[in-house]
């Protein structure tokens, strides 16, 4: 395809997800707009711009601040781990903390505002900035008497930057029934970024949306967004298209017999498993057969918990022949454990993909999967493991889920939401036979594969789990 | 205060003509009420930028009284004389009418 339009330079955020949201990151040369209310985030958003710059692309920047001095600012963005006084000092950034008071301020007659122009400029100079961050230029509201004066210097100023071919985010307070108080959209017509911060269920979740982006495609829904220790993360929901690979290698399941079930050969790789039954059927157990055998091969595995602690899990593990301890201490496995009740479920998605970033496995696992519905709606949860699976898929990581099915509820309407987006679905279940509880698992789906559509007994025995050959199994014999 | 020495400094950029009104309007009212006990002292930031960062300046022309403290600034052209010496405290604030 001849594609003639005009390709739009972007400056990465280096941000982890804005810039996929943005397909590259803000209009390079020009300014973005960056609001919300007080506390929603503008500011770190901001300085990561400004630190990523510096640090990972060769862009120094100039913070112009009209809030807080160089001290308070070093302060509040050190627990995210921006050390900006050594970029000061490596002459990577300029700090210039803007100040005025009105009440000092006397006025009489004309003038402008050439002496910040001049201040950022010689900042710019000295470092050789590419990037400037203004924040909050509210300020300018309350310090200067006059607002003609000030909102036509604010369009010279605006002018000015793009002749200078700066990329600049300028930061606003949220207006009542306008995005910014003051009307800065107006000043800044290339990208508008919308910050909200919000509290819902007594969970507080942090979301961002692109408003407007002149000349470029960009997702247009709201997306979480995280800050913590390792600094802003953003969360794209959806994946704009679904164009991740489908390979054809495969990988165990963990079990000879369950991969002789799928195929002969186990699952794909990069697909999605769900392994769901009753209570005390042996889902768990069947996952860590699939997590130890990619231990095994020299994989790495991220094992989600949401019910029981590392430590309870290897000990049952333990007892049912599986040594996993020994895949912990090696650094080939590693468990996340977490409440579901502790975020929601944004919060948990963010936090996932971190994990995934960071750990980069082979394959994961999620056990159980269902306690996220204690969190959210089907719906919600649903949208969240979409968007999780995509990710996971992006990656080429093979992932089973857990999924505990309540005594008595009907399988097909309370998993019907969750499975559709499983490539495999195993199903465990209890019957009582003669005063004794057999355990049976069968194959319901498997996407892209001949599986077997037999019903195997299974026994889980201290050297793990034994599926019975098809024949053996007490009234299963042909 | 009537024999105070003021130090008055004056922020410009450049020769515009906010602030070559500016300076004119300044020497004159210094002449007519500080006559003799002033300094102006003027500030081209256009050649030396890195001090508009140090009184904080932002709008041109900017008249800032260092001495006597505290420090005063008055953003503009001066040509309000009367604002100007209020500014500078060589006026006591005009009184209203029902005062």
């Amino acid at each position: 395809m001849n594609d003639v339009r005009p390709t739009l330079r972007k400056a990465r955020t280096g941000i982890p997800g804005l810039d996929e949201i943005t397909l590259g990151g803000l209009p390079a040369g020009r300014p973005t707009l960056v609001c919300g209310g007080p506390g929603s985030g503008k500011t770190l958003i901001g300085i990561s711009f400004l630190v990523n710059g510096a640090v990972l692309f060769d862009e120094p920047g100039v913070l112009m601040s009209f809030e807080e001095n160089a001290q308070e600012l070093a302060q509040d963005v050190a627990s995210l781990g921006f050390d900006l006084a050594g970029l000061i000092e490596k002459k990577r950034l300029v700090v210039d903390y803007v100040h005025i008071d009105r009440s000092e301020i006397a006025e009489t007659g004309e003038y402008d505002l050439e002496g910040l122009f001049v201040r950022i400029e010689h900042a710019v100079k000295t470092v050789g900035a590419k990037r400037v961050l203004l924040d909050t230029i509210d300020s300018l509201f309350a310090g200067l008497p006059n607002e003609t004066i000030l909102r036509a210097e604010l369009r010279r100023l605006f002018r000015w930057l793009r002749d200078r071919n700066l990329t600049v985010v300028i930061t606003g307070e949220m207006g009542e029934t306008t995005l910014t108080r003051h009307g800065l959209e107006e000043y800044v017509t290339d990208a508008v970024i919308q910050l909200d911060h919000r509290v819902l269920n007594q969970i507080s979740t942090r979301r961002l949306r692109v408003v407007k982006y002149r000349g470029s495609y960009h997702g247009t829904n709201e997306y979480p967004f995280l800050v913590d220790e390792d600094g802003v993360s953003v969360l794209p929901l959806t994946s704009l298209a679904l164009q991740h690979e489908a390979p054809a290698e495969r990988v165990s399941s963990g079990l000879e017999r369950l991969d002789e079930m799928l195929g002969a050969q186990g699952y794909y790789r990069g697909s999605t498993v769900l392994v769901s039954g009753t209570a005390g059927t042996g889902k768990t157990t069947l996952a860590a057969h699939f997590a130890d055998a990619a231990c095994k091969r020299g994989e790495r595995c991220l094992y989600f918990l949401t019910e029981e602690s590392p430590q309870q899990m290897l000990r049952n593990m333990r007892s049912a022949g599986l040594d996993l301890k020994r895949w912990v201490d090696g650094g080939q496995l590693q468990f996340h454990a977490d409440r579901p009740s502790r975020y929601g479920l944004e919060t948990h998605l963010v936090m996932m993909h971190r994990a995934v970033e960071q750990i980069r496995p082979d394959v994961v696992v999620f056990d159980p999967m269902t306690n996220l519905l204690t969190i959210g709606t089907p719906m919600d949860v649903r949208a969240m493991l979409t968007r999780m699976i995509d990710f996971l898929k992006m990656r080429n990581v093979t992932a089973v889920f857990t999924g505990l099915t309540s005594a008595g509820s009907d399988l097909e309407t309370t998993e019907t939401m969750i499975s559709s987006l499983m490539d495999v679905w195993v199903l465990t279940s209890l019957e009582e036979f003669e005063r004794r509880r057999r355990r049976w698992m069968y194959v319901l789906k498997s996407r892209g594969m001949a599986h077997s559509d037999e019903m195997r007994e299974f026994r889980i025995t201290s050297g793990g789990i034994d599926i019975l050959p098809p024949h053996t199994a007490e009234g299963g014999g042909r | 205060m009537a024999d105070e020495v003021f130090d008055l400094r004056l922020y410009v950029a450049g020769q515009t003509p906010n602030a070559v009104r500016a300076f004119a309007n300044l020497r004159k009212i210094c002449d007519e009420h500080l006559a003799g006990r002033y300094r102006i002292e003027v500030i081209d930031l256009l050649e030396d930028p890195q001090l508009g960062r140090g009184d904080q300046i932002l709008a041109l022309p900017t008249l800032v009284r260092r001495l006597p403290e505290p420090i005063k600034k008055i953003i503009g052209d001066l040509s309000n004389t009367e604002r100007v010496l209020v500014g500078l405290d060589l006026r006591p604030r005009q009184k209203g009418p029902h005062d």
